[in-house]
């Protein structure tokens, strides 16, 4: 399949309720952080880019959102023009630019505190970011409470950035500013919003 | 080709543009990750006018599915004008099922009132809200609002409670009395009575609340911690009502004062229909409930 065939194949077959079956998981995962909610294949991007991550791109991105890719999403110009054809959401400069960051690899991504934060008196104005996760099961436990948390739960997101429950803490403590995460698994899609603390385990 | 009205839901569902709702749903989510902050949004113009609910609207349009279930409540009551033609359009652009009941509902949305009947996980109750900054009625201008949100300065709301005591003796607000998310934001639950504040807090349900005419969006995930603001002298408390309802006899619930005639007469009903219909129903009584209980009408509310 050439480039321009790539770019264009693969959107939603059903773009309006395709996009509200996507938001909705999005928005009951970031309601209730650390649960799992199923999503099944909307979107067929071309690699590296995962179906649920395109799925999430395609159903909240467009031509107000400045998008930010990582390096293994930006190199191949098929992932780039997929985007772009599908959602018209511009390539933001520099990651503080990004309303969405689109993360491939977040074992390699750079730190949590790059993105844009928002400021004290709009802290909306932060960069949500779409990690690809292989799975909430085999990486390390995460004792999750706070907003959306009756009491805790637990997750194990593989991949997970470098120093990450650390590096979450200082997140936490920039509260109203911060990024929120959105992991996106083959199965579905979790949220850590920037809300949710992270209990460290103890023995 | 022109769309009939029958088929305007397949036309363009849910009456936004996509790119309208894209933009909404992507307010919806900061809200949920910052609870109690007033997220600013592209409000467009509805087809009724501000005042009716169109911030309210703009949020449900942009949420709901074709498997969703609408109830639709103003003041308690699913039969009033607000109501009926809030659901009568989400029929006709979103062709959704809608209920009265508010345990078959996945969708609530509320003119000021927050149902009898305890919600669920699962479930999204959408406020309407007039006027979303609690400051604004102390500090007119935006600019120092949202500077006292920033920096959390919320001494002039205290201030406000105090001088309710020191004028009257108690806390008067009995209306969109604010309330503390989660130890930072001061919020506006909308003018809901007071006596709803205490469901708000660590609600299973998700809570959505949408401001038309000001542009604003703010949410509470559910169990978030909501506390009304009060003095340790002064502890904030709920209405109490004298006598149950007059036609179902229940008690602890929010009761509607119905004047009968031009002597004085009068009595306390449900402020919430379904849940005054439920009880009755079940055989429950009130001391004016007719001898005979005419045949409720069964729910589906015609356009």
């Amino acid at each position: 399949m050439d480039i321009a065939t790539q770019a264009i194949e693969g959107g939603f077959a059903d773009p309006v309720f395709d996009a509200q079956a996507v938001f909705r998981a999005v928005m009951d995962a970031m309601a209730r952080p650390g649960t799992l909610q199923p999503l099944p294949v909307f979107a067929r991007p071309p690699a590296p880019l995962s179906a649920t991550a395109g799925a999430i791109a395609l159903a909240l991105c467009d031509n107000d959102t400045p998008l930010w890719l990582d390096l293994v999403l930006q190199t191949p110009a098929t992932v780039r023009s997929w985007l772009g054809f599908h959602t018209g959401a511009p390539l933001a400069n520099t990651p503080a630019d990004a309303h969405f960051a689109l993360i491939a690899t977040p074992a390699e991504m750079m730190a949590l505190d790059g993105f844009s934060q928002g400021t004290q008196d709009y802290p909306d104005r932060s960069t949500t970011l779409i990690l690809q996760v292989g799975d909430l099961v085999s990486g390390a436990p995460l004792l999750l409470e706070g907003p959306g948390i009756e009491t805790t739960a637990t997750i194990a997101p593989a991949q997970m950035p470098r120093h990450f429950v650390e590096q979450w803490k200082q997140n936490n403590q920039r509260f109203p500013r911060g990024v929120d995460i959105v992991l996106a698994t083959p199965d579905g899609v979790a949220c850590l919003p920037r809300t949710t603390r992270i209990k460290t385990m103890e023995a | 080709m022109t769309a009939q009205p029958t088929d305007i839901a397949t036309y363009n569902f849910a009456y936004l543009d996509e790119q309208t709702k894209r933009m909404i749903r992507r307010a919806i989510l900061k809200g949920i990750a910052i609870p109690g902050y007033q997220v600013p949004f592209a409000s467009r113009e509805m087809p009724m006018p501000y005042g009716w609910g169109t911030g309210g609207v703009q949020v449900t349009a942009s949420i709901i599915g074709p498997d969703d279930v609408l109830k639709v409540i103003d003041q308690g009551a699913d039969d009033t004008t607000n109501a009926v033609s809030i659901r009568a359009f989400f029929k006709k652009v979103a062709n959704v099922a809608v209920t009265t009941e508010t345990a078959k509902a996945t969708i609530i949305q509320t003119r000021h009132r927050i149902p009898e009947h305890p919600l669920t996980a699962g479930q999204v109750l959408v406020y309407q809200v007039p006027i979303p900054e609690p400051l604004r009625f102390l500090e007119p201008r935006e600019t120092e609002t949202r500077k006292m949100h920033a920096l959390e300065e919320y001494g002039l709301m205290h201030v406000k409670l105090y001088e309710d005591i020191a004028r009257h003796g108690r806390i008067a607000t009995t209306y969109a009395y604010p309330v503390k998310i989660e130890g930072r934001y001061v919020m506006d639950p909308s003018p809901t009575p007071k006596f709803d504040n205490p469901k708000m807090h660590r609600s299973p349900a998700l809570q959505l609340f949408g401001a038309g005419r000001e542009k604003r969006i703010y949410a509470l995930p559910p169990f978030t911690d909501v506390v009304s603001l009060d003095f340790e002298d002064h502890p904030f408390e709920v209405q109490t009502f004298d006598q149950p309802c007059a036609l179902c006899a229940a008690e602890n619930v929010y009761l509607d004062e119905v004047i009968l005639d031009d002597h004085g007469g009068h009595m306390f009903v449900c402020s919430d229909t379904d849940h005054c219909e439920k009880r009755r129903e079940q055989g429950h009584r009130g001391h004016l409930a007719p001898e005979t209980p005419p045949a409720l009408e069964k729910t589906e509310p015609t356009q």
